[in-house]
């Protein structure tokens, strides 16, 4: 129990559960399901992207560019969908998803191949992503007219209570935390992270295990493009502008080592909500939405504080009474 | 001599049977080094095969090739005589070969159950990991280890030892034919051992081969069967340790005859300059105290993780103690950083060079200079000529050989790179130097050289405090030797009538 | 060398030994390898493509006016270079602008004077840089995200600050640092960049302090170990960029005359990557401010040729990735290829 409140995931959830109750004190109806509800579908892409985000900072790397991944591939589709509006849905989604997978693809053989570092690599894609996303569309707009209704109704349409946006949500989320837990490229991620020399001697190839977190990464971008071009009904060149930070965020306040190799599923979903509990609290409280950003900011100093005083390293461990005491009585059962 | 060294191996062949594993004419070439050169090693089942040589002979080399770390430029592995190759370290593992390292490395933040069998969990349904089995298996591991260690505590939680066994654990837990043992015992008490090698008995039993790299040849006999001597990268001889004398070992090893190495000039020890009292740091060392005499050198001697370096870190300000104090020449100093440490005359030769005593890609001299480089400039601004000048003193008195001052120290040897950073800290005219296995990694030639200097040093009045693992130089070399023990001082002893066997009892607690 | 270090001569050993040069090969060999060499090949490359493709490219005073296009940033590039060396990195850069421009703005809006806004630009800089500084040196936190973390709060302190308003009104003699002319037309900031070009190169390779930057950045250990107050020379590092951001945030506020939370948007990358296009190791440990210098005139040159020819600013930012992305992955490509042919 003292090591279950000890835990990050349970400090931040109690932390989110505070704030929610202290906003309900001054918006009546603010810890209402409906509104937790809304939240949680405000947050359902943040929420992927973070993931996603995640999956790459586990691995020791970093993928500034899955916003700008976002808004190519948001563009493209959306234009494929009002030029051509009988190509189905499902071809859409998987061509987004193909696409985003091709781009983070690029930057996973930069960083696999030619080693380049990552943060160099994505701040590079960033801009030319974006930038192609405006060589795409000649900096045009693509407007909800121009769209098909099934294109702009689905991730609405309530199913079982929650809209499908919620549900794509939370599918990523069961998806992600059996991949890290049960697949040999999620336990690899960790490793490669967490000791990337010692991985090499324990079979796993680093550079292939980086390059194809960086691929779920981009993938994960193609399926978000898709549901925030519908969500917002809207695609132009600066879609999710500086998304990729609050992406980053939410790793960072939910626990995950900026170094790699830490880092949990529910802490980053945890995260991802913290800052979409503020985000949707703001109006509510009548502070205005330009404080956002501030927030966010001072959010990830603290986080980042708050993680490296609980990582600080103790060197060896060489007094044998210092070491963990075993538990004999669980290795005897 | 030429004869002995290709014959053994295929004489050996008739008497033990097929190898398992054989390794024909291996070379591994990296730019400007030959790493190995042609060597031929044959592993049979059931028998314990000794690889002997000095640091830098190719032993790590050999087996990174082994685990598939590395390709070997030229040479073929068969296994059961047939060929293979080891793409990456998976490979290695596949063909049935699995290595316990020198240096434990595995994951701090994983726990002690994934450490074991990462890369090889057990899989259930869809081929998932499972891990109930992977939990229960690594609790069978470590019961037959008789380690008292809960598989599903996270590793950083864990002692060196504790790593240690789950290390062996990790490498017992794939189904291999082939294991290598790199200096396994280097950090392990007596009594651990003891019953390492009951293990070994064991995978001898069940018709296992067994590389075994260590470098005390009590074990190697105790433990071993046939024996491969490796020199400069080259095998210069095989055969079986029955029939061979230890003395024949040592000069296939060195390749000459080794009398006195060790050119120790006596010095009658002067007026104490340290005086270390109950100094103690909150999780690697306790209550050491000891007072080093001007001209002195104090031995540090004890197994990898006893906590020597940690304490000559803390004496030097990298570390902070949580107790204890320190006087140098009759006054209390404190020290809380290398500056204060500097400043007060006391430095540190640190025991990776590479890592923690120089810029390799930057120049000789600018290494040389660094703590120094108040002297060399004026009012802040660098001044080359003085620079080179005061890296000339050093390099020439240290017998340094380098192509130019201005080279990358990286390009040296590590003998030449261990010169720079002896040079570098003679610079700053100390009191008290620290040598933290000042001859490690560097080849029999420079060893005698910086044996030879550290002498000298000493009777110059300079105290030394020399933390060694090698028996021969702690013997050679200290006044008086210091034995630790997992972080605690396990005896001081004088150099007169000091016997091997007392400080290996004192370091392996063996009563 | 006559100057003699008396401890040494005691020592000195009876031994013949071989000397050992300084250096090796002769200066102008040394020279020939450099990067900067091929840098300022490039530079010359693109001077000929822009004067063939452009006929307006020649004119003395389109070729002043391009300058405006790096100056700025170079200001920040040079003391970005030295972070970099160091091994860490500050992505607020752009932020600080935002944040010392808006202050400066509502200052001016409020009606101080000219000095008084320089001093509060400069101010708002460094403090920024302190605020940076110690949460990476003091706390000993990771710098890429810290500064992630201070760039949102810079810039959301500037939007909460102006919304979507903006500050216009500077005092005349403001403009002077972004829009005047010392000699000609070489301009106020074009003597800015050149000054501290010069300033900078000092510090970095002709003082103990760069020895100690390079140092830290080729390993951070060995410095520790040989005494070097690595966390002061990094905090002193963070000062610094923030101060030429607060420069550069003069110099940018008073060209164009206004404020607005989104200036200097996105330059914290074109300032990156002048710095590595300059040949600075991104891993820390190399480069120098001979190579930023001419790295600013290349980004210059290629944004303004861009510019004659009627290409729109986000597509000018695809050159500036992909030039950031091929001028680090070029070198590696040819060292293997280089590898591969000696096998």
């Amino acid at each position: 129990m003292a090591r279950f409140l000890k835990r990050r995931e349970t400090l931040l959830f109690l932390i989110i559960a505070l704030m929610v109750a202290g906003f309900a004190t001054r918006a009546a109806g603010f810890a209402s399901p409906d509104n937790l509800g809304r939240i949680f579908n405000d947050t359902a892409i943040l929420i992927i992207l973070a993931l996603a985000q995640m999956v790459v900072i586990l691995t020791k790397a970093i993928d500034l560019s899955v916003a700008a991944n976002l808004a190519f591939t948001g563009m493209a589709i959306a234009m494929v969908n009002a030029a051509f509006p009988a190509v189905p849905l499902p071809v859409l989604v998987l061509a987004a998803i193909a696409i985003g997978a091709a781009l983070g693809a690029i930057n996973g053989f930069l960083v696999w191949r030619l080693e380049i570092p990552p943060i160099v690599v994505t701040l590079g894609t960033l801009t030319i992503y974006r930038g192609m996303a405006f060589v795409l569309s000649g900096g045009a707009w693509v407007n909800a007219h121009q769209m098909t209704p099934t294109f702009l109704d689905v991730p609405r349409s309530v199913v079982l209570g929650l809209p499908v946006l919620s549900w794509c949500a939370i599918a990523v989320v069961v998806f992600i935390a059996a991949l890290l837990r049960y697949s040999p490229f999620g336990r690899a991620a960790y490793a490669a992270g967490g000791n990337p020399v010692a991985a090499v001697y324990a079979g796993i190839n680093v550079g292939r295990t980086r390059y194809l977190a960086f691929v779920l990464s981009g993938a994960l971008a193609g399926l978000s493009s898709y549901l925030w071009v519908s969500r917002y009904a809207v695609a132009y060149v600066d879609i999710a502008n500086g998304f990729e930070l609050d992406s980053v965020a939410a790793c960072v306040i939910g626990g995950v080592a900026i170094a790699g190799g830490v880092g949990t599923v529910v802490g980053t979903v945890l995260g991802a909500l913290f800052l979409g509990v503020i985000k949707n609290a703001l109006p509510v409280i009548g502070i205005s939405p330009f404080t956002q950003m501030a927030i966010s900011g001072s959010v990830i100093i603290l986080a980042v504080l708050f993680n490296a005083r609980r990582e600080r390293t103790r060197g060896r461990i060489i007094l044998r009474d210092r070491a963990a005491a075993p538990r004999s009585q669980e290795l005897a059962a | 001599m030429n004869a002995t060294i290709q014959k053994p191996l295929t004489a050996e062949a008739a008497a033990n049977g097929a190898p398992i594993l054989e390794m024909r004419g291996i070379s591994q070439v990296f730019p400007g080094v030959r790493a190995l050169d042609g060597v031929s090693i044959a592993l049979y089942p059931g028998q314990v095969t000794a690889l002997i040589g000095e640091n830098g002979a190719g032993k790590s080399t050999l087996v990174k090739i082994l685990t598939g770390i590395y390709r070997p430029t030229e040479g073929e592995i068969l296994i059961d005589g047939k060929p293979v190759r080891f793409a990456t370290a998976q490979g290695a593992v596949d063909h049935g070969v699995t290595a316990i390292h020198q240096e434990t490395v595995l994951f701090d933040e994983l726990t002690v159950a994934e450490n074991i069998f990462l890369g090889h969990a057990p899989r259930g349904r869809f081929g998932r990991i499972d891990w109930g089995q992977m939990k229960a298996r690594a609790a069978d591991l470590l019961a037959s280890l008789e380690a008292p260690i809960d598989p599903d505590i996270r590793l950083k939680d864990l002692s060196i030892a504790q790593r240690h066994l789950v290390a062996i654990a990790r490498a017992l837990s794939i189904e291999a034919r082939i294991v290598i043992m790199d200096e396994p015992t280097a950090a392990l008490s007596r009594k651990e051992i003891d019953d390492l090698f009951r293990i070994v008995e064991n995978l001898k039993a069940s018709g296992k081969a067994v590389l075994f790299i260590s470098h005390k040849f009590d074990e190697v006999y105790e433990i071993a069967e046939n024996f491969v001597v490796f020199r400069d990268g080259r095998s210069v001889g095989a055969g079986r340790l029955k029939e061979t004398p230890q003395d024949a070992i040592v000069r296939l090893m060195v390749g000459r005859d080794v009398k006195d190495a060790f050119p120790k000039i006596a010095v009658t020890p002067g007026a104490p300059v340290l005086e270390v009292k109950r100094y103690t740091h909150p999780t690697e060392f306790r209550d050491i105290s000891f007072t080093l005499h001007k001209g002195e050198i104090l031995g540090v001697y004890g197994l990898i993780g006893a906590g020597r370096s940690e304490l000559a870190q803390a004496l030097f300000g990298i570390t902070r103690p949580s107790g204890g104090s320190l006087a140098l020449e009759g006054r209390d100093v404190t020290i809380a950083s290398p500056r204060d440490a500097i400043a007060a005359g006391i430095v540190y030769v640190p025991e990776e060079r590479g890592r923690h005593g120089l810029a390799l890609p930057m120049p000789i001299y600018q290494n040389m200079t660094l703590p120094s480089l108040a002297r060399t400039s004026r009012q802040g601004f660098l001044r080359a000529s003085e620079e080179f000048a005061l890296a000339r003193t050093y390099a020439e008195r240290l017998d340094l050989r380098a192509a130019a001052l201005s080279v990358p120290v990286g390009t040296l040897s590590g003998g030449n790179q261990q010169k720079v950073v002896i040079g570098k800290w003679l610079a700053t005219k100390p009191k008290v130097i620290i040598l933290d296995e000042p001859t490690k990694g560097i080849d029999i030639g420079s060893k005698a050289a910086v044996h030879g200097f550290i002498s000298e040093l000493a009777a110059e009045g300079l105290s030394i405090i020399m933390i060694s693992s090698e028996l021969p130089e702690v013997l050679g070399m200290a006044d008086r030797v210091m034995v630790m023990k997992e972080g605690l001082m396990a005896g001081l002893f004088d150099r007169d009538g000091l016997t091997p066997e007392t400080l290996v009892r004192a370091a392996t607690g063996n009563a | 060398m006559t100057q003699t270090i008396p401890d040494a001569q005691a020592h000195g050993s009876t031994a013949t030994r071989r000397a050992i040069p300084d250096r090796l090969g002769t200066p102008i060999a040394r020279i020939l390898r450099r990067w900067e060499v091929l840098l300022f090949g490039v530079a010359v490359v693109i001077f000929i493509a822009n004067a063939l493709a452009s006929p307006y490219f020649l004119n003395i005073w389109n070729l002043s006016d391009a300058t405006f296009n790096f100056t700025e940033k170079a200001l920040i590039a040079f003391a970005m270079a030295l972070l970099v060396i160091s091994g860490e990195i500050d992505l607020s850069v752009a932020a600080i602008i935002a944040l010392a421009s808006t202050a400066m703005g509502a200052a001016a809006q409020a009606g101080f004077g000219t000095a008084a806004l320089l001093a509060i630009g400069l101010s708002v800089g460094l403090g920024c840089g302190l605020v940076n500084g110690l949460l990476v040196s003091a706390m000993k936190l990771p710098s890429i995200v810290v500064t992630i973390g201070t760039m949102s709060l810079y810039r959301g302190i500037s939007y909460i600050v102006l919304g979507d308003k903006a500050y216009g009104n500077y005092p005349d003699s403001f403009a002077f640092f972004g829009q005047g002319y010392v000699l000609g037309p070489i301009s106020f900031e074009l003597m800015l960049f050149a000054g501290f070009a010069i300033l900078f190169a000092i510090l970095l390779h002709a003082t103990n302090f760069g020895r100690q930057v390079f140092v830290i950045g080729n390993n951070d250990f060995a410095a520790r170990f040989s005494g070097i107050p690595v966390e002061r020379v990094k905090f002193i590092l963070f000062l610094l960029t923030g101060l030429m951001s607060g420069i550069a945030a003069i110099c940018l506020t008073s060209r164009l005359g206004s404020t607005r939370p989104s200036i200097a948007q996105g330059w914290e990358l074109e300032v990156v990557t002048m710095v590595v296009l300059g040949g600075v190791s991104i891993l820390g440990g190399a480069g120098t401010i001979g190579g930023v210098v001419i790295a600013a005139f290349v980004m210059g040159l290629v944004t303004f040729g861009l510019g004659l020819l009627n290409v729109p600013g986000i597509v000018m930012s695809i050159f500036i990735g992909l030039l950031l992305i091929v001028t680090i992955a070029l070198p590696i490509v040819a060292g293997r290829i280089k590898a591969m042919s000696r096998q």
